[in-house]
């Protein structure tokens, strides 16, 4: 059943996905947009725009799951596609094992910056 | 008006048939080769295949037994599409030029004739038969098995399946990843596992659900669309997946399996049913 579970969380981090990125892209593509139906405000890719955003917590949180539902849902697509060039079952496993390691140590460093950059509330402008 | 001056009457077009030719002991590769056959009405593939070997060409080989779509003998690749050649009219075909391959997706052993032992072996490792912990009963059965009407209409279409592979040579991922247990194997792995007098799913699930189960169906539907008797393979690996889904977040159980159905009482035999003879195998 482990295989069950994996591609349980392969098809919801897709969902995730499909809000998260909705909202970051609704923030970051269509602001003049939302200016003008007065949600969004001024230049959304500013430095001071991109700081202010990371040192809120609710930013900082949906980072952190968008990043981790990205890396998860790429990763699993990854080895999904890999094992359908009929490998030896040894591979397969090293291929499992090392999207894991892979997709833990970027979402660690990744969680890392966010978290950094949000520690910093006070520090930059 | 002699046999032969009928037949000819009888002709309502001229097929150019092209179907791969290839004996391994003889050929380098496989290669088209044409031939042309006069159609009359009603004349499936099979029939302008059995009108070459007959008049043109009796070294060409295929297999077929039934010749009315029940034996799953004649999948072939006619016209870009896997199908039975003894289920398709040459007319239905709205051309006059039909090219005939062996199902794609499986070697060839000869001209028409595939190589299906990936499909019996893949079929086998999903233990097509009803696995019950009661193997006393099922050796020695004092009785039926209860089955209700709804219970049966669950896998029902999935026990059509007459094994011909024309979803396994029309499936996409079948054509790139060798391993995937396929559209066919998954499907009977599914009517057994929805068959209420079977409870054998944690056996099964090695298979289903292994890396190269139902979780690899890119659920391009061809298998539905190609199948000669109606089985909806897509349809049983998506049904396989929720049923995994459910238990193993624990929303589902593993079901029992249905017992012996009790004798009916107060039933008496129609006096022109004949009764049924006696076992003539008993376990020693």
């Amino acid at each position: 059943m482990r295989e069950s579970k994996l591609w349980f969380w392969h098809i919801l981090s897709s969902v995730i996905i499909l809000v998260l990125l909705g909202i970051h892209m609704g923030i970051m593509h269509l602001g003049e947009i939302l200016s003008a139906i007065g949600i969004g405000s001024g230049d959304a890719v500013a430095s001071e725009a991109v700081f202010h955003r990371s040192q809120q917590l609710m930013f900082m949180v949906t980072y952190i799951l968008l990043l981790g539902a990205a890396l998860f849902h790429g990763f699993y697509g990854l080895r999904s596609m890999l094992f359908e060039l009929s490998l030896s079952k040894g591979l397969e496993k090293s291929i499992g094992a090392l999207c894991a390691v892979a997709g833990i140590g970027l979402f660690l460093y990744g969680s890392y910056a966010a978290v950094y950059v949000f520690q910093m509330k006070g520090v930059l402008p | 008006m002699s046999k032969s001056s009928k037949q000819d009457s009888d002709i309502i077009m001229t097929a150019r048939f092209e179907v791969l030719r290839y004996n391994p002991e003889r050929d380098k590769a496989p290669h088209l080769r044409e031939y042309s056959v006069p159609v009359t009405k009603g004349m499936t593939v099979l029939d302008g295949l059995h009108w070459i070997k007959e008049h043109k060409d009796h070294t060409l080989s295929w297999r077929s037994s039934c010749r009315m779509g029940v034996c799953g003998s004649c999948g072939m690749f006619i016209n870009g599409m896997p199908r039975l050649a003894c289920n398709n009219q040459i007319v239905h075909l709205h051309s006059d030029h039909i090219i005939i391959k062996p199902l794609p997706n499986f070697d060839i052993i000869r001209d028409l004739v595939p190589d299906l032992e990936s499909l019996f072996n893949k079929h086998r490792s999903v233990k097509p038969y009803l696995i019950r912990k009661d193997s006393e009963e099922q050796n020695l059965p004092t009785g039926e098995f209860f089955q209700s009407t709804e219970e049966l209409v669950n896998y029902i279409q999935f026990a059509y399946c007459i094994k011909c592979g024309l979803c396994m040579a029309a499936c996409p991922t079948v054509a790139t990843s060798e391993n995937y247990t396929g559209p066919q194997a998954l499907t009977q792995g599914w009517r057994y596992t929805s068959d209420s007098r079977d409870e054998g799913a944690p056996e099964r699930a090695e298979e289903l659900y292994s890396s190269h189960g139902v979780y690899r169906c890119h659920f391009a539907g061809a298998c539905s669309q190609v199948c000669p008797k109606g089985v909806d393979p897509a349809l049983a690996i998506q049904m396989a997946k929720r049923d995994a889904f459910l238990k193993a977040f624990g929303s589902r159980k593993q079901r029992q399996a249905t017992s012996v159905a009790p004798p009916i009482e107060n039933w008496v035999p129609k006096a022109e049913i004949p009764k049924a003879p006696e076992p003539t195998v008993t376990k020693k």
